[in-house]
């Protein structure tokens, strides 16, 4: 108990820090983009309309949150070893591994009112781009009659939200967790903070590609039993970013079933907890 | 210190022999869903360029296209019609799933290209017009078609494509099974099976199917007996000479519903 109330300090702690440093400043870009795309697409078709505003603001969702979690990961431990904050906490009776996790859960917290923030104004933008395509459409269909008009409002309303929305931005949120975690392995044993974010944002663009490279070696009859460790150990490695985009299909009017979504979940899960475990590991060994 | 380079390989290797299944399980019931169907090709590399590709490899197709779309909306309002056939090629290749974009590509080509083509002042020549507008019927249909194989469960496409084999190509035979293969699924208009028989009733040689398909409609009920399908039904009873008892004026009245 008392290790969680550590964890829970230190994950404040990390949270109130990161506010401190304005990084919710991105959500000002972020309104930017979603407004300013919304206003330059009202030329466009409704369905176009919604489809680009999902497009764009979904991607900027999946791009700041990636980008956020690296870079706050990326800078406490140099940080607090620079400032000698780390050397104080860790002289009291807290555990190497309840400090990684204190700052690890104030990422994560971090990550989730970015991204509640987010998808609220994307939401907001969505509702007011709605209503106003609706009044637009009451106003066309003035003389038509009742059911013409549900017809119409149906369409209008079916390619606005859909309930899929949302497993789609708790997946980026999934993402971004998973690549917090990542980094933080990383920085246990990187030198710099530069260092540590140009290999996130390496292995970024590795576990988008790693799927096909598994595919490629696990594919064909005969797979020799060092195909499979290699390709295990790749997979571990580097993280299977594809299996997180699913939002590229469910903009796209796609379905999520359950099943494959609470699959996903328990994925980005694994993948968390491992990378925290061997983070812990290698922290537990490195010189102070 | 060995010991723990010895448990961090052994988490390695037993995470990944863990992860591995899941992640096979995960890929393919994600097929199965409809997801991850894009295939990121060398054709595709060529016409997005590098950094286009990288993005896209990197979970940012969806934005990609959104943004190629708008390249494609500056190219329409430029009447530059061969750069938006290249651009939507690019947009559809990117988001396979998104029907809007497989929809507006068709009208586009189909309907706007098509009518400027016939109507260019600088092809003096009518018949060369006349090719170069069915060219673009062509590429028309040819997005419906491959949109429907990247989607073949929804319906939205096979009614657009019924339109276009209707109104563009004037193929009435096509364009009732396309009607008819839209009214399948449970969630299409209740206006598709109705124009599927509007359609076969004009198809040569299948007037007789299209008569018993429509009056199977109309005893459906109320809400599939518009003035257009009675009249439509009256004109084929006169044309197959069904007997008066057979009419749908002769049918006994429906029960009222509320």
């Amino acid at each position: 108990m008392r290790l969680v109330g550590v964890v829970w300090a230190i994950g404040r702690n990390t949270l109130t820090e990161l506010v401190r440093q304005k990084v919710f400043y991105f959500l000002l870009i972020f309104a930017l983009l979603v407004i300013g795309n919304s206003a330059f697409i009202a030329k466009l078709s409704f369905q176009e309309q919604f489809q680009m505003l999902k497009d764009i603001s979904l991607g900027a969702m999946s791009v700041f949150g990636s980008l956020l979690a690296i870079l706050a990961t990326a800078n406490f431990l140099p940080k607090d070893m620079e400032d000698r904050t780390i050397y104080t906490i860790l002289a009291k009776p807290v555990p190497r591994f309840c400090y990684l996790l204190g700052k690890l859960c104030g990422v994560l917290a971090l990550l989730a009112i970015a991204i509640l923030l987010m998808s609220g104004l994307f939401l907001a933008v969505l509702w007011l781009r709605e209503s106003t395509v609706l009044a637009e459409t009451r106003e066309q269909f003035v003389s038509a009659s009742p059911e013409d008009l549900a017809l119409a409002v149906k369409e209008v309303t079916a390619s606005t939200f859909n309930l899929n929305l949302l497993p789609g931005i708790l997946v980026i949120f999934i993402k971004s967790a998973l690549l917090a975690s990542l980094t933080l392995f990383i920085s246990t044993f990187a030198t710099s903070s530069i260092f540590t974010i140009l290999m996130a944002v390496a292995l970024y663009f590795i576990g988008h590609l790693q799927a096909t490279a598994r595919e490629y070696w696990l594919s064909g009859v005969d797979v020799e039993w060092w195909s499979r460790l290699l390709a295990a150990m790749v997979s571990l490695l580097f993280p299977d970013l594809q299996a997180f985009n699913l939002t590229d299909d469910i903009i796209a009017g796609t379905a999520v079933p359950l099943k494959l979504f609470l699959g996903t979940a328990a994925l980005g899960g694994l993948y968390i907890a491992i990378y925290f475990a061997l983070a812990a590991l290698v922290f537990s060994g490195r010189e102070l | 210190m060995r010991w723990r380079q010895v448990a961090a390989v052994l988490l390695l290797a037993l995470g990944g022999a863990a992860m591995l299944p899941l992640q096979g399980r995960l890929a393919r019931e994600a097929q199965a869903a409809h997801f991850r169907k894009t295939s990121l090709d060398i054709d595709l590399r060529e016409r997005i360029g590098q950094a286009g590709f990288l993005a896209a490899l990197s979970g940012f197709r969806s934005p990609l296209a959104a943004l190629l779309w708008i390249e494609a909306h500056a190219a329409w309002e430029n009447t530059e019609w061969g750069r938006m056939a290249g651009l939507f090629d690019t947009v559809t290749t990117l988001q396979p799933r998104s029907l809007t974009y497989w929809d507006m590509a068709s009208w586009h080509m189909a309907w706007n290209a098509a009518i400027a083509a016939l109507q260019n002042e600088k092809q003096p020549s009518e018949a060369l017009r006349i090719k170069a507008q069915r060219e673009y019927f062509d590429l028309g249909r040819d997005f419906l078609e491959r949109g429907i194989k990247n989607n073949p469960d929804r319906y939205q496409l096979y009614l657009q494509l019924a339109v276009l084999l209707r109104d563009k190509f004037e193929d009435h035979c096509a364009a009732a099974l396309a009607f008819e293969k839209a009214a399948l699924f449970p969630d299409a208009p209740a206006y598709a099976a109705r124009f599927a028989g509007y359609e076969l009733a004009k198809c040569p040689g299948h007037e007789r199917d299209a008569y018993e398909k429509l009056r199977a409609l109309w005893f459906q009920g109320e809400n599939q007996r518009l003035p257009s399908l009675i009249n439509l039904l009256r004109d084929m009873e006169n044309r197959l000479d069904i007997p008066a008892a057979e009419r749908i004026d002769s049918a006994p009245a429906l029960p009222q519903t509320r």
